[in-house]
């Protein structure tokens, strides 16, 4: 136990510090989801941040990343963070399906899909959930039927994050008259391919921050299957387990917020209300102990340590805490609460709005809470 | 960067987890509340025998010269049996006090030695009748009474296995020790409080899955039910979250700075809300059997209820993390942020 950085890992925060200083655009760009401008400038960010080699720093040298080690992760985040550098567009790719790559995918298909993911040549949605198949995902009905050396793939996806403007989505298809948990196999598309039609469907902020894809003979040769044939259930449970517990949402977000919580406190609080600031103390409380609950994780990672089914936990605190956050801010602002903010101001009222799908996403609350009632504390199913 | 436990501190917790797993038992709970005791003299010995009492103390005063780290994680051995006996205050508080004012004390010779501890923030004290000494606070001095020279008032208290007591005494029959450090007595104090909160959550959620599991409604084990998981699951996101923040306290209390004070004071609110929150989701759990003496879950909570507020109220101690907030920088590189005014004492 020793809970100081060494002064490798200040020397290299400090090189993090200056890059993203001289780098990170001076004003706030357009949301990836609210336009294809939006997309296209995230786009140029991710190329930006593979020139100075911070795609995906975790990742080796030979498919686009730094080879470092999971506290230097933790580090380059906070750095991102800290200097306000805009949101990672292909967040699908380089946090959910990077990691499941490296694990089951073969040398070439890591070779073929992890250095434009790191550079964001290529960007990633995910396309898990079906009209019929949201929470029950083994209930998916979209097909992969082989033919030679291809797959066909046919069905209907539903709430895919980025398809609008990506270019490139996984998803579940299964060996027609297959059933359950059997016979699925993970497989890559490309969303321009021909039989792909994605339709746009709006948030609740307004944004086309996700669609439905709907999927009519597309062909894919069988290399964009990741792992065995019938083996998609166990990859799609790990990349979950990767995506709740530990990189989709990194705590340096939440430590952020929190500190700019406390300046609006400062600034716009009523002292007169004691349980308003105890609400800023709260949410200060949350973000660390989000933090120091990754950051032991990680240090257990790093002693040989296998993520196991407390990543669920993570997600609920992490997608609790926000809606805590920004409730917050927004009673702060009071009566001003339900105006839109000037562009360049820090915007709460869409952060909340945000926070609101938090505990649906990536598996909601209610099923996570089924998997640590089951996997971790053993109650029957 | 390492937030890890050493195979040494493993081990040491392990063997106090044994300990207190083996002697104190729902059996033995029940056999001293029906003779109305709140001390097991033989587990004490065993306790003292292990190490358990002098782990803190400096190696000159005879002790194992151990942090605040190793006594943590014995202390969260103690809440999960919700241990009678005053392990915590007096080794992991007083004796340590005792230690630093007085190191040659003849009281520290002996590992089985029990000193209770009167600080002004604390308007009664724990186990006072089974102390050998007291030490007591005015004006920021200690002082140490024999049990002789003080009046002990036994006041009636919820929790049947923490006697409690109102002190009299008269600095004139009492040794003067000096100015004492009571600010680090409230830091250890409340660090070992919320450790031995992360013990009570687990316990309760711990008894309430075995319940679920056995108990059958609708012909089907209640803990199948999704109303009755989610209160459980709920409760262990809870001491998911407290739990590495103890930890994190317990490794930099020794920075004696207001990040190390918020830490701590982090710590004891949110370990002890665990604790709260698991105890009633338990009794929750348990239906009437929960409202019942027979089911011990009752013990877990009346320990967190003391626990709570003893040696700083929620209040007082959100107010140092809000000291902490306010005056100092937040954000993502000041986690493990020290205090450069401070000499760290590590």
């Amino acid at each position: 136990m020793h809970l100081a950085y060494t002064p490798e890992q200040q020397a290299f925060r400090a090189e993090v510090r200056a890059w993203m200083q001289a780098h990170v655009p001076a004003h706030p760009l357009e949301h990836y989801d609210a336009s294809r401008a939006g997309f296209e400038a995230h786009r140029a960010w991710e190329a930006t941040l593979k020139s100075g080699e911070w795609g995906m720093v975790t990742w080796p040298h030979e498919y686009g990343g730094r080879g470092l080690d999971l506290i230097q992760w933790l580090i380059f985040e906070e750095e991102y963070y800290r200097a306000g550098a805009p949101g990672r567009v292909n967040q699908n790719g380089i946090f959910l399906l990077g990691p499941t790559l490296m694990e089951f995918g073969t040398h070439a298909q890591k070779q073929r899909f992890l250095p434009p993911m790191a550079s964001g040549e290529e960007i990633w949605a995910q396309a898990w959930s079906e009209p019929q198949a949201g929470s029950d995902l083994a209930g998916v009905r979209a097909t992969a039927r082989r033919d030679g050396d291809d797959y066909v793939l046919n069905g209907h996806k539903i709430w895919s994050s980025r398809a609008v403007f990506a270019d490139w989505a996984f998803g579940l298809f299964r060996e027609p008259g297959s059933e359950r948990h059997k016979g699925m196999s993970l497989i890559f598309f490309p969303l321009t391919a021909p039989g792909v039609t994605r339709n746009p469907i709006r948030k609740i902020n307004g944004h086309v921050g996700f669609a439905e894809v709907l999927l009519e003979d597309v062909r894919v040769p069988a290399f964009n299957r990741l792992g065995d044939e019938g083996q998609g259930w166990h990859i799609c449970m790990a990349t979950a387990g990767f995506e709740r517990g530990l990189m989709l949402r990194s705590p340096a977000r939440y430590q952020v917020a929190a500190a700019a919580l406390a300046d609006l406190w400062r600034t716009r609080g009523n002292s007169a209300d004691p349980a308003l600031e105890a609400d800023v103390v709260r949410a200060f409380m949350n973000a660390e102990a989000y933090a120091l609950n990754i950051y032991q994780t990680a240090s257990r990672l790093m002693a040989g340590a296998k993520i196991g089914p407390e990543a669920s936990t993570n997600k609920i605190f992490w997608s609790e805490m926000d809606i805590h956050l920004n409730q917050t801010a927004l009673a702060i602002l009071g009566a001003e609460a339900e105006l839109l903010p000037e562009p360049g101001v820090h915007d709460w009222l869409d952060d909340f709005i945000f926070s609101l799908a938090g505990p649906i996403y990536a598996g909601s609350n209610e099923i996570q809470r089924n998997i640590i009632a089951e996997r971790m504390l053993g109650l029957p199913r | 960067m390492d937030f890890t436990f050493s195979d040494e501190q493993t081990m040491f917790a392990q063997a106090a987890a044994t300990l207190f797993g083996e002697t104190c038992t729902p059996d033995h709970w029940r056999r001293m509340m029906q003779t109305d005791t709140a001390f097991d003299a033989a587990r004490w010995a065993q306790i003292a025998e292990n190490g358990f009492t002098t782990l803190l103390l400096p190696e000159s005063a005879g002790g194992l010269g151990l942090t605040e780290l190793d006594f943590a994680l014995i202390a969260q051995a103690a809440g999960y049996v919700a241990l009678p006996e005053p392990l915590v205050e007096s080794a992991g508080i007083a004796a340590p006090m005792l230690a630093a004012l007085a190191p040659g004390h003849p009281l520290l010779a002996d590992p089985a030695v029990i000193i209770a501890i009167a600080p002004a923030c604390n308007p009664v004290v724990a186990h006072a009748d089974v102390a050998h000494a007291l030490l007591l606070e005015r004006d920021g001095h200690a002082f140490l009474a024999t049990p002789d020279q003080v009046t002990l008032t036994p006041v009636a208290t919820i929790d049947p296995l923490r006697r409690l007591f109102r002190v009299d005494w008269d600095p004139d029959h009492a040794v003067d020790l000096g100015l004492a450090d009571w600010a680090q007595a409230l830091d250890r104090a409340a660090l070992f409080a919320a450790a031995q909160g992360i013990g009570l959550a687990q316990r309760a959620v711990d008894l309430a899955v075995a319940y679920a599991k056995d108990r059958t409604q609708f012909g089907k084990p209640i803990g199948s039910y999704q109303a009755v998981k989610h209160h459980l699951a709920s409760a262990q996101v809870a001491i998911e979250f407290a739990r590495p923040v103890v930890i994190a306290a317990a490794a930099q209390i020794g920075q004696r700075d207001i990040f190390a004070q918020a830490r701590v004071s982090h710590a004891k609110i949110v370990a002890l809300e665990a604790a709260d929150n698991a105890a009633r989701a338990s009794i929750q759990v348990h239906g009437a059997m929960g409202y019942s003496w027979e089911v011990d879950v009752h013990l877990f909570l009346k320990r967190a209820l003391a626990l709570t507020n003893s040696w700083g109220t929620p209040a007082f101690h959100r107010a140092r993390v809000g000291a902490r907030l306010f005056t100092r920088l937040a954000g993502p590189d000041q986690t493990f942020a020290q205090d450069p005014l401070f000499e760290n004492e590590a």
